[in-house]
């Protein structure tokens, strides 16, 4: 079983985040990163999958400038075997650009699985892996909250709102990983030591130019001040109007 | 916290990997419960098996052992997170990894070695260090507590020990006793002793006010027999066990500074949401300069464990520098536990927060190890080359 993560390297998203001066970007000054969270949970089901399995290996796959190699460092870290790093000099807004570059890297690997998290955490396009499934001629299964693997055929679960679906398909395939299937688990430090003695290789990504830009970004305005209405039974029925009329709740 | 003097840049790599590795545990599983635990009195034994699992315990040992091989700052980050979230934590940490398994790594047996380490690391056998005795504190050398050879080879070991971290949790304890009269310059010998040997008992110390989420007891052992290999073959001598404080002095000059930091981020993200007088108190000068000495002496401790970080791993280190560190950063942090439980008010007497556990937890700290008091000595020596100790 040869399994493939594609990991992000993502701000952490408890940061106070400020635009460049160019409004286009978040700025990235003084920024801790790490690996996207639902590709955390990727990672850690690939790697339980081939626990079970007895065999296999687990490649991470990251895009992106040198600083990428911190987040594929992570994953060895948890127990990936090696790491490809994609090298670019920064992670294009374009997610087929990205997914044209994976799928020329993955195509030849021979791998049975290839994930992705649900979205990267920053940009939460989510569009990477059903692309990249696409360009590779594969099934894809988004947003999987449970997955298994026997002999040659994938079962993935999938929460509907108020409903589950559960779904077979052959390997090799693209899944995406959504959160709640897995609990990364840290990486020990005998982990952390191991990791540097573990392959990675690094080689410029196949992008072509990207197709859309982003042209500003924004933060959301600043919250306004609460109103108090009035006090008591009496304040109600304005309160409620207010609700309906003016912030449109109800 | 924020990195104002961009330490992060002295570190490498995979330091600061372990260092966010055990920062995520403590956050995840210490910080939830640890507040209970204090008022309850309990060392949180379930979260030994996540620990070990980790690979703290003795850390900065080789591989060969089956412990993690990692060098002396990424092992001080290590005892940082720990304490960060209390220093009975940290204390456990740093008995298991500095006072019982580096004896064994250091005066042990090949055989010992390869037969007490890896469990050590892995949790499965628990050990505490017996060297201090009730009425031998700062002055080891006085101790009692004998060990005699028998024609057999084995050894009757009597006597007691107190202020034993780890002591009634424990499986193996290192005891430390003469086996000679006070001519014999290597008296003084460690035994690996099971707790479980017959006239071995520990005694829980009742009404801690500090360390409460900590293992102390006492340990008296009544003709206590134990076989020739129980000896640790290399010690030899009051040298011995202090090689083993040093290390774990080592361990607490960062674990202290964990606690700080506790407090520090505790009190400036209270200062900036607390609203008094129609305002943050974090907008008043008081309570500024509080915030400001409890950076400034932080940034100060970093720097100056990175250091010695580095000249243990280059291995020239000394005693007396390991005495300055411990001595300043035990201090400032108890310093700032108390100022961070001030600027909290009346909240600030609450187990809901930190600081006011940490400030008692680090009054244990400050005396153990070495008192703030007998460091001094150590250093007032190293500058004058006068011996101030005893009479």
């Amino acid at each position: 079983m040869k399994i493939a993560v594609c990991i992000k390297r993502v701000p952490d998203m408890e940061s106070r985040f400020r635009i460049s001066s160019d409004g286009k970007v978040v700025d990235e000054t003084g920024l801790k990163f790490d690996m996207s969270d639902f590709d955390g949970y990727a990672v850690e089901v690939a790697l339980q999958i081939t626990e079970k399995l007895g065999q296999g290996e687990v490649v991470v796959v990251s895009l992106g400038p040198d600083a990428v190699q911190e987040a594929l460092r992570k994953a060895l870290s948890m127990g990936a075997a090696r790491a490809i790093h994609l090298k670019a000099d920064r992670v294009p807004s374009d997610g087929f650009a990205i997914a044209r570059a994976l799928a020329s890297e993955l195509k030849s690997g021979g791998f049975d699985l290839i994930m992705f998290g649900k979205h990267a955490m920053d940009t939460m396009s989510g569009v990477v892996g059903p692309m990249t499934a696409e360009l590779l001629g594969l099934p894809n299964v988004s947003a999987v909250s449970k997955l298994d693997v026997v002999q040659g055929r994938g079962t993935a679960r999938r929460e509907l709102e108020g409903a589950a679906e559960i779904v077979e398909f052959p390997l090799p395939a693209v899944v995406s990983i959504d959160e709640g299937i897995a609990r990364p688990r840290y990486p020990s430090l005998k982990g952390i030591m191991a990791a540097k003695k573990k392959p990675l290789e690094s080689k410029p990504a196949q992008l072509d130019a990207p197709r859309l830009e982003v042209t500003k970004t924004e933060l959301p305005p600043d919250r306004q001040g609460g109103r108090i209405i009035g006090e008591g039974a009496a304040a109600v029925p304005e309160l409620v109007r207010l609700l309906q009329t003016e912030a449109k709740v109800l | 916290m924020q990195d104002f003097y961009n330490i992060d840049s002295l570190l490498s790599e995979e330091e600061i990997a372990v260092r966010d590795s055990v920062r995520r545990f403590v956050d995840d599983n210490v910080l939830p419960i640890i507040g209970e635990c204090y008022v309850e009195g309990r060392f949180p034994r379930e979260i030994v098996p996540g620990l070990a699992e980790l690979g703290v315990f003795g850390a900065n040992l080789p591989e060969e052992y089956g412990c993690a091989g990692l060098n002396n700052v990424a092992y001080g980050l290590i005892m940082q997170e720990l304490e960060r979230g209390d220093s009975g934590v940290r204390s456990f940490a740093s008995v298991q990894g500095a006072l019982v398994m580096y004896p064994i790594y250091a005066f042990g047996s090949e055989e010992q070695k390869r037969h007490y380490l890896p469990k050590m690391a892995s949790g499965e056998i628990i050990g505490c260090f017996g060297l201090t005795e009730p009425d031998f504190g700062s002055n080891p050398a006085g101790m009692i507590t004998m060990a005699r050879e028998q024609s057999d080879g084995s050894w009757v070991i009597n006597g007691a020990k107190m202020w034993i971290t780890n002591g009634s949790t424990a499986q193996a304890a290192i005891v430390w006793a003469k086996t000679n009269d006070d001519k014999d310059q290597r008296s003084i010998r460690g035994f690996i002793v099971p707790t479980n040997t017959k006239g071995f008992r520990s005694k829980d110390q009742k009404g801690k006010l500090s360390l409460r989420a900590s293992d102390t007891s006492e340990l008296v052992l009544e003709d206590v027999r134990v076989p020739k290999d129980a000896l640790l073959p290399k010690s030899g001598g009051l040298k011995s066990p202090l090689m083993c404080l040093t290390q774990a002095r080592y361990g607490i000059s960062w674990g202290a500074l964990g606690a700080a930091i506790a407090c520090f981020e505790e009190a400036s993200s209270y200062a900036k949401t607390r609203i008094m007088f129609d305002r943050p108190i974090g907008g008043f000068q008081l309570q500024q300069l509080r915030l400001a000495e409890m950076l400034t002496e932080i940034v100060k401790g970093q720097l100056l464990c990175v250091q010695l970080g580095r000249l243990k791993d280059r291995g020239d280190f000394t005693p007396q520098q390991v005495s300055l560190a411990k001595r300043n950063n035990v201090h400032i942090a108890t310093d700032i536990a108390r100022e961070a439980r001030r600027l909290l008010g009346a909240n600030g007497i609450l187990a809901e927060y930190s600081a006011m556990r940490h400030m008692a937890n680090l009054e244990s700290v400050y005396t153990y190890e070495g008192t703030h008091d007998v460091h001094t000595l150590v250093l007032g020596q190293a500058v004058t080359g006068l011996n101030a100790f005893g009479a």
